[in-house]
Formats: structure tokens, C-alpha cells, sequence
């Protein structure tokens, strides 16, 4: 009983410093919403508009209505037109288009004749985004072909975006990025939390007094558990009302899932606080968890297509099981209950790191 | 059963890296008395509380606090102490209030009585008007009552004070002492820690310390009975020339120069101190007088902490 009304203590200092740290207010409510904004809106693997220069050596009626058909596609915008092959590389070079189109002066024929590629697309390769968006154009139906309407033009394989059938980027990211935002606010708040009291002394204080490590570490983190699910709430809103991302799932199964999640990276927030002795080197150690979990947790690059090394260390950071479920649940409509092995990690990730953190923080000084 | 001492240590030994900050200390505290450590910074006192608190495992060594064995039995030890940092350790984002609600929780007391307790320090170390200050932005003299309120709050039998008074002016260090004795009189034992004479002379019993070694202990009077020093006065024209002579002379232990005085100190198996004195400064032509004068606490402090080799 003591223990507990200890732990409550501890909550109801946190919240009303909390309350007076207007700039860790404004992070709990400004990080997501500019994230969200900065992700949704700038970072689109869709891409249109792609500035094209047009070498059209033929110069024939049929040349012409191909290119006026492919600034139709929407996926160039054709902003130079050129003479020769090397004008066109000149451009690319200086980065002022991403693709060059070459119709050689035979145009008509090869297209008629069909032995040979009537057309050369000059790509700017240093974007793997821009190599990938191009070779789309490649199977672009020749709508002006008359002459030929045979196999040639029935594809060999068909893709169905499942889940997806807009190919629209927000939907893929914003489950994705529910999790960073999660990793980023919630590590960095409770790791510094106890810097913070260790720098200003309050530590000393704290540990003279019968209050236990693990009342001080539960006390600690569970109103971020709470500030965790408000920001959950806060991403999906935003989420839903500017960019229409729809949670297919249960969403009780989410909430079961975040606060798993939270708990994770609190108690990965209070361990890196026992090892960090300045609120500075608490942050340096957060950085370094935050990079490989943007970059290695499948929320940038799908995960399988990563090499085997960079997926172990992707297997252990808590993301990139949390990916794995928001994605599941809000998007696939899974249920929690047929994702148990991410849910399980989770877990387990949390009840370590909790008990590594309470055996590390000794109450003493030495 | 209660032991004659709150605080028992044999051989208390603290080293960090190649510093020895304690080196075997014995120290008995008796209950209900101030007991102070008097000596410069870096001599090892902050050291020593925190091994008495189990803040820090002593490298050698065994204390006995309130009848509980450090570090081993802390937790036990921790209800029924009393800690006051050096630095302000409080929640500055916290208002007074605040503060003392959060002390109060964390060490269980009786919610029914906690808050005439909390009324009743605010009276006492005259917080009324800060109750809903923030801590951060009270003054220096105000931050240490805060501290001292929320160190008693809940009874303890034992304070440990680790220079209270260091960021405090004349005045707050004069009420503060007045509240020591006031806990003292109701049978709180304190150890307070502190670099000023004046304090030291306040308290019942004290111990020197100097590099982490224990180099006197008594009661103020004792030890300014048993310095071992003749304490001379000089009165002279000139005091800048006479101390410069003085210093020269092989028998003195110590010079101090106090505005026009000088306070000598030459050790006591010296038979008759003022003579060589007088002739010294009767060679160079310095018009002084010379008298004895009892040990100050100042005297006794100097005295012990020469270093070795020095006219001892």
C-alpha cells in the first residue's frame, strides 16, 4: 500500500512539472503534428512531374503524338525540347531534367517494323526513386499504334495494389511513421527525465528517502504511458482528417498494440538513462537508436529487400515490430490475435529492458 | 535496545581512484547532540556523510548508523533519517507547497495529519508567504529553510546536514543555527558539516577533518584546552615587518596576521615563548608588544592541520 501511494507520489510531481515545462508540452503536441505534416505531404514515393527534356530527331507526325501523349501521362513535365542526344546529356548532367526521351530519326519505322526500341529513355540513375518511376514508362500502351493491336500489348504480369489501390504515399507512411514519432518522444522523455533530476541534484534527494528504484522508475513512466496514448490518438486524428488514412483494423487491437509499444520504449528510456550522465549524451544515445529505427525497421526501405545483417538489428529494435502491426491492423485488417509473435517481441523487449534499467539504477552514488 | 551512539564508525575508508577522500575514520555521535565536522572543502566531509547515509560504499570499513548497519541495512536507515544536500536539491518547478505535499507522500506521512504538518513547517521556518512560490525562484536563505523544513518533516531521529549554511547570509545562518538547537532540544541528533569557525563552535562535540583524515575531536573546549600551542598575541606598528620576522623564526608554528594583531602560535614544549619573540623583533627594530591568549577554535583549527614536518 505504501509502494503504491509512493509510485502516485511520483506521478503527481511528474504531471505538475510537467504542466510547467511548456517546451516539453509543446513537443508532446508539435512533433507529431509537424512530422506528420512533413512526412504526408513532402515525402511521396509516388512521383509525378518529373522535368523531361525531348530530343525528337524524326519530327514526324507520329513522333509528335507521342510525345504530346506522354506529357499526358502526367508522370513527365516536359520542359525543354533539344536536338541531340548529347544537348540531352548535357541536362542531366547539370541536374536540370531527370529524364531525357531520344526518338531516333527512324522513329516511325521501328515503330511499325517492331524489331527494335523506338524509343530511349536517358534516366538520371543517382535517384533510385526516379530509375523506378521511369521504368513505369516503359510499359506505357502505345495508344496511337494502329497497325498492331496483338499480344504485344497485353502484359505478362498484372499488379493489384491490395490495400492500397491509390498508390497513395500517406497510407504507407503514416502507420510507419506512428511508430517513429512514438520512439523519437517517448525514449527522449524518459531518458532525460532522470538526467535531468541526476543533473539538478534532485536525485540525491530522491534516493535518500524510502521511495524504492522500481516505485521511482514505474512512477516515471507512467504518465508518458498516458502522454504516449494521447499522442496516438492525436496521429491518427491528423492522419484521418488531412490525409484519409483509415485504421481497417480493430481499433481496440491498435491501442493494445501502441501501449505495448510505449511501455517498450520507456523502458529503453529509463536503461539509457541509467548509463547517460548529462542530459546531452541522454540525447546522443537516443539519436542512435532513432536512426536504425527509421532506416532499418521497414519504415523507409522494405524490410526483406534489406541485407541479412541490417535485418537482425532490424529484429531487435521494437519499431520494427510495431511497423509490422499498425500496419497489419490499420491497414490489412488484421487482427491483433493473427500478428502474436510481434506482439510477444514487444513484450518481452519491455520486461527486459525494465528490469535491466531497475538492477542498473542503484540507489546510491558510487 | 538503543545504542549509547547514533552514529558508530570504525576505520570508515572511502578511496576514489588514487585519492583516499576518507581515510580511516572513527567517529562516535552521541544521540541528541550537534555534532559538527569542521574542515576546508576537499577534506572529505561530504564523503563521509554520503558513506553514513549509504549514498556511497565505504572501501573499508564499518559504520553503524541509528543501531542500522551502512550500506547493508539503508533501507531500513532511510525512514528514520534526515539529508540535506550541499547544492539545493529540491524541485526548483515545484512550488514550497508543493514541495513539501511531495516529502510528505514519498515518506508515507499519516494523510490525515500531513496537512497541519505541512502548516505547521511553513510557520516554523517562516514559509507562510512562499507557499506557492515556485522553489526555483526563492532566494538563498529561503531555499535552505525549504531545505531543512522538508529534511524534518517526517521526524527523523537523525540529520545529516552537508554544509547547510555554505549560500546563506549572517543572518539566515544565525536562525538556521537557532532551528538546529531548537531540534537538537527535542532530542533530533545532527551532524552538520560546515567550513565556518563561529558554526563549528556551536556544536556540542566536533571533529576536524583535514585530507580525509580525522586530526582532532572533542567539544569545542576540549580541544582548545589540548592544542598543544602556546596562542601569543602581537600588537605592533609595523604588523606586515613583524610577521615577516616572526615567520622567520624556526620555534613558530604558525603566524596569522588579524588586522593590527598577530596571533602566533609556538609549540608548548617551548619553556618561555615570548622571549624569543620579543628579542626577534627588538633585533629588527619593530616596536610590539607581546602577550598570551587562550585558543580560539580558529587556533585549534590551524594548529592540527600544519602541515607534518612543520615545527611539530
Amino acid at each position: 500500500m505504501k509502494s503504491l501511494y509512493r509510485i502516485l507520489a511520483i506521478v503527481k510531481k511528474e504531471l505538475r512539472q510537467l504542466r510547467r515545462d511548456r517546451l516539453t508540452f509543446g513537443m508532446i503536441v508539435g512533433l507529431p503534428v509537424i512530422q506528420m505534416l512533413l512526412f504526408g505531404y513532402a515525402i511521396n514515393t509516388d512521383v509525378r512531374n518529373l522535368k523531361t527534356a525531348v530530343a525528337n530527331q524524326a519530327g514526324t507526325h507520329l513522333s509528335q503524338q507521342f510525345v504530346a501523349e506522354l506529357g499526358q501521362t502526367q508522370v513527365v513535365d516536359i520542359v525543354a525540347f533539344v536536338e541531340t542526344v548529347a544537348d540531352l546529356q548535357e541536362l542531366l548532367r547539370r541536374g536540370e531534367v531527370s529524364i531525357g526521351v531520344v526518338l531516333p530519326a527512324d522513329f516511325d519505322r521501328r515503330v511499325n517494323k517492331r524489331t527494335q526500341p523506338a524509343v530511349q529513355l536517358l534516366v538520371d540513375g543517382s535517384d533510385p526513386t526516379i530509375l523506378g518511376v521511369a521504368s513505369q514508362l516503359v510499359m506505357m500502351p502505345l495508344g496511337f499504334d494502329t497497325s498492331v493491336s496483338s499480344a504485344a500489348s497485353t502484359e505478362l504480369i498484372t499488379v493489384r495494389p491490395y490495400f492500397n489501390p491509390e498508390r497513395r504515399s500517406p497510407i504507407n507512411i503514416i502507420p510507419g511513421l506512428l511508430g517513429v514519432i512514438l520512439t523519437m518522444t517517448m525514449i527522449l522523455f524518459t531518458s532525460v527525465a532522470i538526467v535531468r533530476e541526476r543533473e539538478r541534484g534532485n536525485l540525491e534527494l530522491l534516493i535518500n528517502t524510502p521511495v524504492s528504484s522500481s516505485e521511482l522508475m514505474i512512477g516515471k513512466v507512467i504518465p508518458y504511458i498516458v502522454i504516449g496514448m494521447l499522442q496516438l490518438a492525436l496521429i491518427l486524428a491528423v492522419g484521418r482528417l488531412l490525409f484519409a488514412v483509415p485504421v481497417r483494423g480493430n481499433p481496440l487491437d491498435l491501442l493494445l498494440a501502441a501501449s505495448t509499444f510505449v511501455a517498450a520504449n520507456l523502458a529503453l528510456g529509463l536503461l539509457i538513462s541509467t548509463a547517460a550522465k548529462t542530459q546531452f549524451q541522454a540525447m546522443q544515445m537516443m539519436v542512435f537508436i532513432l536512426l536504425p529505427s527509421i532506416l532499418l525497421s521497414g519504415f523507409m526501405f522494405p524490410f526483406d529487400g534489406m541485407p541479412p545483417f541490417a535485418q537482425a538489428i532490424g529484429e531487435i529494435l521494437p519499431n520494427t515490430h510495431f511497423i509490422r502491426l499498425t500496419r497489419g491492423i490499420m491497414l490489412r485488417d488484421a487482427a491483433l490475435t493473427e500478428l502474436t509473435a510481434d506482439l510477444y517481441y514487444l513484450i518481452g523487449f519491455t520486461l527486459v529492458a525494465m528490469l535491466l534499467a531497475t538492477l542498473r539504477f542503484t540507489k546510491r552514488l558510487d | 535496545m538503543q545504542s549509547e551512539y547514533a552514529i558508530a564508525a570504525r576505520g570508515l575508508t572511502k578511496v576514489f581512484g588514487d585519492l583516499r577522500a576518507v581515510s580511516n575514520l572513527d567517529l562516535n555521535v552521541p544521540r541528541g547532540q550537534i555534532y559538527g565536522f569542521l574542515g576546508p572543502n576537499g577534506s572529505g566531509k561530504s564523503t563521509t556523510i554520503r558513506m553514513l547515509c549509504g549514498l556511497l560504499t565505504p572501501t573499508e570499513g564499518t559504520a553503524t548508523v541509528l543501531d542500522n548497519a551502512v550500506p547493508g541495512d539503508s533501507k531500513a536507515l532511510k525512514p528514520k533519517i534526515g539529508y540535506m544536500t550541499q547544492k539545493f536539491s529540491l524541485f526548483g518547478d515545484l512550488t514550497v507547497f508543493e514541495n513539501l505535499q511531495f516529502i510528505a507522500e514519498i515518506y508515507s506521512y499519516p494523510a490525515a495529519k500531513r496537512t497541519a504538518r505541512i502548516e505547521e513547517l511553513l510557520q516554523k521556518y517562516d514559509l507562510v508567504g512562499q507557499r506557492r512560490q515556485l522553489a526555483s525562484t526563492m532566494s538563498g536563505g529561503q531555499r535552505q529553510r525549504l531545505g531543512l523544513a522538508c529534511a524534518v518533516l517526517h521526524h527523523p531521529e537523525l540529520l545529516l546536514l552537508d554544509e547547510p549554511t555554505s549560500a546563506v547570509d549572517p543572518q539566515s545562518r544565525r536562525d538556521f543555527w537557532s532551528n538546529l538547537f531548537r531540534l537538537a532540544g527535542g532530542g533530533t541528533t545532527i551532524l552538520v558539516s560546515t567550513h565556518y569557525m563561529d558554526e563549528a563552535e556551536r556544536c556540542h562535540r566536533l571533529a576536524i577533518l583535514d585530507h580525509g583524515v580525522k586530526v582532532a575531536d572533542g567539544t569545542p573546549q576540549e580541544l582548545q584546552a589540548a592544542t598543544g600551542m602556546h596562542v601569543l598575541e602581537v600588537v605592533a606598528d609595523d604588523p606586515y615587518a613583524a610577521e615577516t620576522t616572526i615567520h622567520e623564526l624556526r620555534e613558530v608554528a604558525s603566524v596569522t596576521q588579524l588586522g593590527v594583531r598577530l596571533r602566533v602560535l609556538m609549540p608548548e614544549d617551548i619553556g618561555d615563548p615570548i622571549a624569543p619573540l620579543e628579542k626577534a623583533l627588538n633585533t629588527h627594530g619593530i616596536n610590539a608588544t607581546v602577550t598570551r591568549s587562550k585558543a580560539t577554535l580558529e587556533d585549534v583549527f590551524v594548529a592540527v592541520t600544519l602541515q607534518p614536518g612543520h615545527a611539530q
